[in-house]
């Protein structure tokens, strides 16, 4: 089953176990969704169920928060995370606010769904990673699944938690075909939990959503150089799991966190901080971070390739940092 | 009376200069097949939102403004920046992601702009540069100007708010802009019965105290004068308006939709009869101007500027990769990261030579 499909699935099944629990967001109707995420749910559940809105990203977004505060559990869904910009204020100023302001009296059990990535020449205006923003806010929650059985499990998790939780997918990830729980046991997917994808002893590369494949790649190709590779997929960016990070570290002495997204100030920089002062002693070199180019994304293909946080660009940061270690030749 | 006026009072162009808005809407169709087809040929990456079918939306508006005046259009803007006179080898050169490109690449098929004639733009955030074109109507108006500001938009923008703020903003700072919906009846899927309180949009502007009117955005010199007598009113009076023309996208959003689920064949045909550009050439033959042998020289001169352009756009160089960061910030300014180099993350600090292949 695709990722794709995996959300569909989880979306239909939670539509159809609780009536409180109602999509909203722009051509997820009629259209299917931009990416087809909801195709299909429209025709089965009616529009009161799959609400088509206006380009009104602030009102929608808002208007979630205020259903979720009497007892509804909107999906919004936000056609790709540029397009939340302009509701931040609605997501941190007030869904992230809410239970805390009000003393714990209210709260905001919404999801956002939304597409982050780049690779398709979309520009600057419509390539952005832009979970790290979110992750900095107290009082929300920041998954990204990398695969379809995460996604799943995942999907349904933020669904029936009860605080607003941003749900991160990715475009390049939609058609990622793998494994989802059989039909009928209700496999949910926690929080909290990162996954060791890849078991290694010599490096641990940390990532989440689509550079997790990215990251297995490399993995393979160190083989050759007879390096094993460690690959821990976060999953969940807040709550985080730094415990597996640092469990990983203190086997493996070496650490470098990718991310699609811009490295300063980012989810690699938070990871690195834990991780220095938690692994300070086993660490054989700083933990390394590598993100996209810090530049507006171009259009031109050429200068995209460049500006990705590619395979290419996270495995020479591999390979410098094992050529430090004095692992592989440079 | 001045020739402008003149033609004001009776409400048609001049013939040489009829010709010349005929030809420029033949520009942009033959110019949006063309994109389309090499779209397929993946010689033009990312998304690309063709403007065939809104031709005179495009043409009537834009044709009447001064050299001073400015523009802001949204992603779907090829239309846009050969109306405004951009080069069609630059234009395509940009979809085609090469140095020569108007944005050197930098922008693709929807950050088209012309600096040099006003053209602030292609935007790809739905509504984003309507508040930064009645920035640009501050301006004008701060230093004095007599200009002002052509604000395109579609209907769907219309419900952000950031529509409504730069109504307000326009109207009560008295702001010489003029908003142009071009209402081509969707938003991607959504029809603007379903998406819109006030589907007739040009009457939301009265909240505002704005004039609004609705032209058919199909017959080029309704759009034409209407543009002109609001954009010399926002010139000469500081009154902001706006202008809903009524018009229909041929094609899907984007070459990629098909553009078929959420609306009828006959509903494309029934707007495929009303051509502006059949209609406007047959308006020109009643009058004496054009006859059909002219016609097809122009369709054929127009054939070959865009083949050319193709060929130009085709054969130029791709931009420097190690230009990755050059237009980041403005030039003058690097002492400022200085500081900032060590221990940055992996790349960053090295530019990019080291891992490309
Ligand atoms: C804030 C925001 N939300 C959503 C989108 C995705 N999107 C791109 S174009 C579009 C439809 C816009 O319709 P309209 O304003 O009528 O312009 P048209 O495409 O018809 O020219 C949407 C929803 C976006 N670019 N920006
Ligand atoms: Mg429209």
């Amino acid at each position: 089953m695709t990722y794709r499909e995996a959300l569909r699935r989880a979306l239909d099944e939670e539509l159809a176990r609780d009536p409180n629990v109602f999509l909203m967001g722009e051509e997820i109707g009629r259209f299917e969704g931009s990416y087809k995420v909801t195709a299909g749910l429209w025709a089965k559940y009616g529009g009161k169920r799959v609400r088509e809105t206006p380009i009104s990203e602030e009102g929608f977004v808002g208007a979630g928060v205020g259903a979720a505060m009497i007892g509804l559990r909107p999906v919004v869904e936000i056609m790709t995370i540029n397009f939340i910009v302009p509701a931040m204020d609605m997501v941190v100023n007030h869904a992230a606010k809410v239970r805390s302001m009000f003393g714990g009296k209210v709260g905001v059990p919404m999801v956002i769904r939304t597409p982050g990535g780049a690779g398709a020449q979309l520009t600057a205006q419509h390539s952005q990673s832009l979970e790290a923003w979110f992750a900095h806010v107290p009082g929300l929650k920041v998954v990204a699944p990398s695969n379809p059985w995460d996604a799943y499990g995942m999907l349904k998790t933020a669904i029936r938690d009860d605080d607003p939780v941003l749900f991160v997918e990715n475009l390049v990830l939609y058609n990622l075909t793998g494994e989802v729980p059989e039909e009928g046991t209700d496999i949910t997917v926690p929080f909290g939990l990162a996954n060791v994808v890849r078991e290694g002893t010599d490096l641990t590369i940390i990532a989440h959503s689509y550079t997790v494949r990215r990251a297995l790649n490399i993995a393979d190709r160190f083989l050759q150089d007879g390096i094993s590779v460690e690959v821990i997929d976060l999953r969940s960016l807040r709550p985080l799991d730094i415990d597996t990070c640092i469990a990983s570290v203190k086997k493996t002495t070496r650490a470098l966190v990718a991310e699609e997204g811009w490295a300063t100030f980012g989810i690699g920089a938070e990871i690195a901080a834990r991780l220095h002062r938690a692994c300070f002693d086993e660490l054989d070199a700083p933990v390394e971070r590598v993100g996209g180019a810090e530049a507006p994304m171009p259009y031109a293909k050429n200068l995209e390739l460049a500006a990705l946080a590619q395979e290419d660009k996270i495995g020479a940061a591999a390979r410098r940092l094992l050529a430090d270690c004095g692992l592989v030749d440079a | 009376m001045s020739k402008a006026e003149k033609a004001q009072e009776a409400r048609t162009l001049a013939p040489e200069h009829a010709l010349a808005v005929l030809r420029g809407m033949i520009l942009i169709r033959r110019f949006e097949e063309r994109a389309e087809e090499q779209y397929t040929r993946a010689r033009i990456g990312g998304y690309c939102h063709l403007a065939i079918g809104e031709e005179a939306s495009n043409v009537g508006a834009i044709d009447p403004l001064t050299d001073d005046d400015y523009v802001f259009t949204s992603y779907r803007d090829h239309g846009t920046a050969l109306a405004v006179g951009s080069p069609p080898a630059a234009v395509m050169a940009e979809l085609f992601g090469r140095a020569t490109g108007v944005a050197g690449g930098y922008g693709g098929s929807m950050h088209m702009l012309d600096v040099e004639r006003h053209f602030l733009g292609g935007w790809g955030i739905v509504g984003g540069h309507l508040p930064i074109a009645v920035g640009a109507a501050l301006a004008l108006d701060y230093r004095d100007e007599s200009a002002a500001v052509l604000c395109q938009l579609g209907d769907g923008a219309t419900n952000t708010g950031a529509f409504h703020e730069a109504l307000n903003l326009a109207e009560i700072w008295n702001l010489p802009i003029v908003f142009q919906v071009i209402n081509n009846q969707y938003g991607m899927g959504t029809n603007v019965e379903q998406a819109s309180a006030e589907p007739e949009i040009y009457k939301r502007a009265a909240a505002y105290r704005i004039h609004g009117e609705r032209v058919d955005g199909n017959d080029v010199e309704e759009v034409w004068f209407a543009t002109d007598r609001l954009m010399r009113r926002a010139r000469d009076e500081r009154k902001p308006a706006l202008i809903e023309t009524m018009t229909y996208r041929w094609r899907g959003h984007s070459v990629a939709d098909a553009g078929k689920v959420y609306r009828s064949p006959d509903e494309v045909e029934a707007w495929k009869e009303r051509d502006p550009i059949v209609r406007y050439a047959a308006i020109l033959m009643d009058r004496g101007v054009l006859d059909e042998e002219a016609l097809a020289a122009m369709r054929k001169d127009v054939a070959q500027e865009i083949s050319e352009a193709i060929s130009e756009a085709a054969s130029a160089p791709v931009p420097d990769p190690d230009g990755l960061y050059t237009h980041v910030y403005a030039p003058g300014w690097e002492e400022q990261f200085v500081h900032m180099d060590q221990a940055g993350p992996f790349g960053e600090r090295e530019g990019t030579k080291h891992w490309r292949k």
